[in-house]
């Protein structure tokens, strides 16, 4: 029933974009953001849409769009770690959901304070990964199982918790903002981005 | 919008433009008297309501000073610590900050408090190591404010004829707002409890009320400007209608300093630093401070002369204590079906039962139960789910599992007004323009810890009765400070042990009148805004007919 339900959630989604290769999907996910910039003059995220508008005339144009923090080997290292935190299975996850672009984006702007504490963690997670499975220094390249064993051992570092936080943002905060694509997030947790609610609102004011 | 030059002598400044600011304001200006309101936030979206985001990621990060709501904790910078023994740490202590002050972003919670709730000395003694008083007016001195207030701001509601409902001389402008399943859960077991439910009564209209539209439900409330107006903020009620007079200019971004003391013993005006930072004099004849529990004492606590050495209007030694920054404690239940309480107005209904202390319990303390269990997307998805881990596909399952499931009731409690609890000035840590920053001290009495734990103990009751599946609840913790703050130049008849007298002027200090939170006696049960304004609306009318008499002394 649950299974059923979600595979309805899920399904426009997976139905173009499976198994979308990293360059794709960033290709797609700017394409999707910044059609409807309202923000007025906060300036951090402002400025982050400003990147965002650029970014998507890049990939509009057909040319290769460029990271604003993060080299394409850290991103694909990102990706990678968000994939974890917030998994891909009869629903879209993080990477689905343009996570990375939405960090990326937000470091480069209004996060910017972060930048180097995810530059530090790209060296410790390359250390852990060389440390637990001896002859790897991309965790991208390790399976599942592996990564988490990774993950699980980073778990209470300052890297790791601040991108936990941030991958969830990432993933619920309006599509806008770079990540949510398609509103994966909002459609995981039955949100209806609506500003006009009509009673009953749930179950049990509808109910006799 | 009338503007007035710094060194015109204006009838009045008014110091804040919240709850209680924008009463006086409004109600001044009304009468014929000139008026500035010195607000130290910015314009917000005033006037043009519309372009409030409903953005949940622009809030969280929202820094800019023009645009931001709340007061920043990293410019309005506070330091917090338990007791004197302590160093005081940075703090996070924050309030509202911009024109309407809190009302723009409160939950628009309006429960008047019971006649009792002016008289609990009387009925409760003496609690060792407190400083439980009777308030110098009583409920029904003012009753006819509460009405004033409640049909000028806009309030919704639903009067009910019970013991632990206030008695009203008239009903509320407009009806309820409609019940939420968290209100038909806490319905289901408060039959089987018997229990009183009602519907939260909210500074939000629920029908079209005088030019403004209806909520819509959106959701997005608590934390947020309202884009439809519909949130009875005083910056969409009483402000505009202050300006229509041609006689009240807001000027905002406006950090007052000092209050000043004339020769006289009588203030002459406030200094305030401009968006620029450029010291600027406001004169006038008079000073009505408005500025919230916690920063009305500290600006007369900085206002220091050779008068008055301790602080302005400080003669008591009172300034800043009897500190009740607010407690309240919170449990959870997860239900079969979803709720769905992201939508509407943050509170749906509220159990009274409790409201009154009862010596069965065998302490003192009671509060307001309220159903709440509104999470926006990011706020869910950092909270996480309940017993879930907080990353991995354990965690993403729980999330969707318990998504809308959750009722979550959050009691507003009473806090025993304590001497050494309270609002001083840090002496090494100064705020962004340089003055010293305000410390909180502050610890609950053992009385506070024990009603806490008595309703989180009773809200788990509440939550399993109505079917709940899974329940839980925190600790219970001592509060840290907020936008609640109360006390901390408490009125009273005796100069000795009060900053203010019942008509809030200072005793000290014949033409400053301090109108906020800063004036309770006691806490009530931690919903304070129908209170300030009511108290408001009295002073205000008390201090027009001694303006209008020409001795703003003389008649009280």
């Amino acid at each position: 029933m649950e299974k059923h339900e979600a595979a309805n959630v899920a399904g426009p989604i997976c139905a173009d974009d499976s198994l979308p290769s990293r360059r794709a999907f960033l290709a797609t996910s700017v394409a999707a953001v910044a059609a409807a910039w309202i923000a007025a003059d906060w300036p951090g995220v402002v400025a982050a849409g400003e990147y965002a508008e650029q970014a998507q005339q890049t990939a509009r144009s057909g040319r290769q769009v460029t990271l604003a923090v993060f080299s394409d080997a850290q991103a694909a290292e990102l990706d990678a770690v968000v994939s974890q935190i917030i998994p891909t299975d009869d629903t879209p996850g993080a990477h689905e959901a343009g996570v990375v672009y939405f960090i990326d984006r937000s470091v480069a702007t209004f996060l910017s304070s972060s930048r180097a504490i995810y530059m530090h963690g790209f060296d410790e997670l390359q250390a852990k990964t060389a440390q637990m499975f001896p002859g790897s220094n991309k965790f991208s390249a390790l399976n599942s199982t592996q990564q988490i064993q990774i993950l699980t051992a980073m778990e209470t570092t300052p890297f790791f918790k601040m991108l936990r936080d941030h991958t969830v943002i990432g993933m619920f905060a309006s599509p806008q903002h770079g990540g949510n694509y398609r509103k994966a997030g909002w459609k995981l947790i039955g949100f209806e981005n609506t500003l006009n609610f009509t009673p009953p609102f749930g179950y049990y004011d509808a109910a006799p | 919008m009338r503007r007035f030059k710094p060194n015109t002598e204006v009838d009045f400044v008014v110091i804040g433009s919240g709850a209680a600011g924008a009463v006086m304001a409004k109600e001044l200006a009304l009468a014929g008297f000139s008026v500035v309101i010195l607000e130290q936030g910015g314009w917000g979206a005033y006037g043009h309501e519309q372009d409030y985001i409903k953005d949940e990621l622009l809030h969280m990060y929202s820094q800019d000073p023009v645009n931001r709501l709340m007061s920043d904790p990293n410019r309005q910078r506070n330091t917090f610590r338990r007791n004197d023994e302590e160093k005081a740490v940075p703090g996070t202590h924050s309030y509202g900050c911009v024109v309407g002050g809190g009302t723009v972003t409160y939950g628009a919670s309006s429960w008047r408090h019971l006649p009792y709730e002016f008289t609990e000395a009387t009925h409760e003694g003496t609690i060792a190591g407190s400083g439980l008083a009777d308030w110098p007016i009583t409920y029904e001195e003012l009753e006819p404010y509460y009405t004033k207030a409640e049909w000028q701001i806009g309030i919704s509601g639903q009067r009910v004829d019970s013991p632990f409902f206030s008695p009203m001389s008239k009903d509320y402008p407009v009806p309820p707002l409609p019940q939420k399943s968290s209100g038909a859960l806490l319905r289901i077991a408060a039959a089987k409890l018997g229990l009183t439910v009602v519907p939260n009564v909210a500074a939000i209209v629920t029908r079209p009320y005088q030019g403004r539209a209806a909520c819509v439900n959106c959701g997005m409330c608590g934390g947020y400007g309202c884009q439809v107006k519909a949130k009875s903020s005083s910056a969409v009620t009483l402000l505009p209608a202050a300006v229509a007079t041609g006689r009240c200019e807001i000027r905002v971004l406006s950090y007052v300093r000092e209050i000043s003391l004339a020769g006289n013993g009588k203030v002459s005006g406030a200094v305030y630093f401009d968006a620029q930072n450029k010291e600027i004099f406001q004169k006038a004849k008079a000073v009505v401070l408005c500025a919230n529990g916690t920063e009305t004492p500290r600006l007369l606590l900085l206002s220091k002369s050779k008068s008055f050495p301790d602080g302005l209007a400080n003669s008591s030694g009172l300034v800043g204590k009897y500190l009740m920054s607010g407690n309240a404690c919170t449990a959870s239940g997860l239900f079969d079906r979803p709720l769905e309480e992201y939508k509407g107005a943050v509170t749906g209904a509220a159990i009274l039962d409790f409201v009154p202390s009862d010596p069965k319990r065998g302490f003192y303390g009671g509060g307001r139960m309220t159903a709440r269990g509104q999470e926006s997307p990011i706020q869910y998805g950092l909270s996480g789910p309940h017993g879930a881990p907080n990353w991995g596909s354990g965690y993403k399952t729980a999330l969707k599992e318990q998504a809308n499931r959750k009722l979550t009731i959050t009691n507003f409690i009473t806090q025993l007004p304590v001497e050494t609890n309270r609002v001083d000035l840090d002496p090494e840590v100064k705020d962004a323009w340089g003055l010293p920053a305000m410390r909180i001290t502050t610890t609950s009495h053992a009385n506070d810890f024990k009603s806490m734990e008595f309703f989180r103990q009773k809200s788990l009751e509440i939550l399993k009765a109505a079917g709940a599946a899974t329940v839980w609840a925190d600790p219970v913790a001592d509060s840290t400070g907020g936008a609640h703050s109360r006390g901390t130049c408490r009125m009273g008849n005796d100069p000795k042990n009060s900053v203010v007298n019942k008509f809030h002027r200072a005793h000290d200090v014949p033409n400053l009148f301090i109108v906020d939170g800063s004036s309770f006696v006691t806490g009530g049960r931690n919903h304070p805004t129908m209170t300030i304004s009511a108290l408001a609306f009295r002073a205000a009318d008390a201090l027009v007919r001694a303006a209008c008499s020409g001795d703003l002394s003389a008649r009280i």
